[in-house]
């Protein structure tokens, strides 16, 4: 479906928000459509949470118009909360009750009824495969159990808006594989999806459209289709070389001044052109300065290039941030 | 509807979680049994004194038991982030905080009652104003349980939220003519005294105990009335102003 079919969900234009000397959101503006599983990316500090806070209703904005569902929530936070449910970057369910009660008690708060809850609440944790552990309290769960559970909580009461703040952060692959697997199926299913994540490769795999954050600003907003174009016609290779890539580097530039060339580790080299890329003269050259090649592959172009393309961040720091906050929840 | 069903989830939440737990026992029982056995022993007057002590004791239950409490249903959930699920609710802000709350003043009404029960034993109770007693109870337990709120609501961790609430209780049970009347105070002191809401709340359970009030009932009535709205307004402030930035 394209945007333009549907209905927007959120207007958000001109948004602002200011901590002291921070300017963390610094006027932005987008549309999220009816049906539509939209990426905000941004590294960490970008402005992700701060803005998703204003949309939910837990921050106020200094300045600029948020409407949800129609609703102008600009003034009053609160009034259109009944729409939409909210899944945090970090666990927020009550470590003392089961994950059963936890679940019946965030359907409460939505206003559902006892039995619909508790049916829906069984409903979830089969879904989830955390039937066997659904009178256990929530507290001793793993941190995979524990997202889970959280996510569940989110759409207890079948939202049609869902709101998820870094959903697969620190959790492990099996658990981040079947989490985005469930974002997938809740938006065929119908549910409109406003997902921040740092991971690009999630938010490749998940999104329709994107926007691209940094610092406070929002630098590129598109679908992901046209984002890629961006790539069409680049040929990547990386070589996988027993050491010195920082000085291949050099000598593949001099040798081949068309060709991009980074180093992408002190054993890797990563080229690039807008034409096909002949892989026997590169062999030669690195060996001949006395270094092996181990492997040579091609590379399909991703959304991270884009994204560095667009944002100007290095992506080796950005790879570090991902890294450091993954705790083993890659793709 | 939808913020009724809400309400009654959160008071009987954290009820079940939290008032009906055994250590919670400590204020209901324990805190005022100690109390009257200190101030009994310490007066020297034998039964005969019981109903000059029962109102301070009953003051001091519900003021302690709502105000220490609010500091974990509230402080602590903010700290574990559990109560931005709640903030999250399609529910006003003013009947969330009351449902945080509710669960506080049905404790502090309970504790009030302990002490009657246990003086129920040794004195006459058949002189007792009930009607004066029992809004007497639920006010102090309002206001008490605003103040706690408050208290809660200001600071980020529970140790300050305790800690801070000792620095309204404690100087309450001797300012605000719990256990000696507020008039034997030095002149200097007693302005605080009419600054402080169980001051009002006191009066109202003397004169309902023992038919000693010192002020019209209905001024102590309007009087921590004003407190109760008050306490409440200025902590949905707070939350408004510290938790939804």
């Amino acid at each position: 479906m394209t945007p333009e079919q549907g209905r927007k969900v959120i207007e958000v234009r001109g948004l602002k928000k200011r901590f002291g000397a921070v300017e963390a959101v610094a006027g932005i503006d987008f549309d999220v459509w009816e049906g539509e599983l939209f990426g905000f990316l941004g590294p960490n500090g970008a402005g992700k949470s701060t803005t998703i806070n204003m949309l939910v209703g837990l921050a106020r904005p200094d300045a600029g118009t948020i409407r949800i569902g129609g609703i102008d929530c600009s003034t009053n936070p609160k009034a259109a909360q009944h729409l939409m449910g909210v899944v945090p970057d970090e666990n927020n369910l009550h470590p003392e009750l089961t994950g059963f009660d936890n679940l019946c008690f965030c359907g409460a708060l939505y206003g559902m009824t006892r039995r619909d809850r508790e049916s829906r609440a069984r409903e979830l944790l089969g879904r989830f495969g955390l039937t066997a552990a659904g009178n256990r309290a929530f507290g001793g769960y793993s941190k995979g159990m524990k997202r889970k559970l959280t996510i569940a909580a989110g759409i207890i009461h079948s939202p049609a808006l869902l709101f998820m703040d870094e959903p697969t952060t620190g959790i492990d692959v099996a658990s981040a594989r079947q989490i985005r697997q469930l974002i997938a199926e809740l938006n065929a299913c119908g549910t409109t999806i406003f997902l921040t994540t740092h991971y690009i490769e999630e938010a490749e795999r998940l999104c329709q459209r994107i926007a691209f954050i940094v610092n406070g600003r929002i630098v590129r907003t598109d679908t992901v289709q046209n984002l890629m174009r961006r790539t069409d016609g680049r040929h990547i290779v990386q070589f996988t070389v027993t050491g010195g890539a920082g000085r291949l580097r050099e000598a593949v530039m001099a040798e081949f001044p068309t060709l991009q060339c980074h180093a992408v580790s002190d054993t890797e080299i990563r080229l690039e052109s807008p034409e096909f890329v002949r892989i026997g003269p590169l062999v030669r050259l690195i060996e001949g300065c006395g270094a092996a090649v181990i492997e040579a592959r091609l590379m399909r172009p991703s959304l991270e290039e884009v994204f560095v393309e667009i944002t100007g961040l290095d992506a080796d720091v950005l790879k570090r941030e991902q890294e450091r906050t993954r705790g083993g929840g890659g793709l | 509807m939808i913020a009724w069903i809400a309400f009654g989830n959160i008071l009987v939440k954290d009820i079940r979680t939290y008032y009906l737990k055994p250590p919670n026992i400590s204020w209901g029982l324990l805190f005022p049994l100690v109390w009257t056995g200190m101030f009994f022993i310490r007066s020297g007057s034998g039964v005969d004194g019981l109903p000059t002590l029962l109102p301070g004791v009953m003051a001091i239950s519900i003021l302690f038991g709502t105000t220490s409490l609010l500091a974990v249903t509230v402080t602590f959930e903010k700290k574990g982030r559990s109560f931005e699920r709640l903030l999250l609710a399609p529910i006003p802000l003013e009947l969330l905080m009351l449902a945080k709350t509710a669960g506080a003043i049905l404790f502090g009404v309970a504790n009030a009652f302990v002490p009657v029960v246990m003086a129920a034993f040794w004195m006459d109770l058949s002189n007792i104003h009930w009607a004066t007693l029992l809004p007497a109870i639920l006010l102090i337990a309002i206001s008490s349980t605003f103040l706690g709120l408050f208290i809660a609501v200001s600071v980020s961790e529970v140790f300050e939220a305790q800690t801070f609430s000792n620095f309204f209780r404690f100087p309450m049970l001797f300012l605000c003519g719990l256990f000696f009347p507020v008039s034997q105070l030095p002149s200097w002191l007693r302005p605080i005294s009419f600054a402080l809401p169980l001051t009002y709340g006191a009066d109202l359970l003397h004169g309902a105990v023992n038919g000693t009030a010192r002020m019209p009932v209905g001024l102590s009535v309007s009087i921590l009335t004003g407190f109760c709205v008050l306490l409440f307004l200025a902590s949905l402030g707070m939350v408004r102003r510290r938790w939804i930035l």
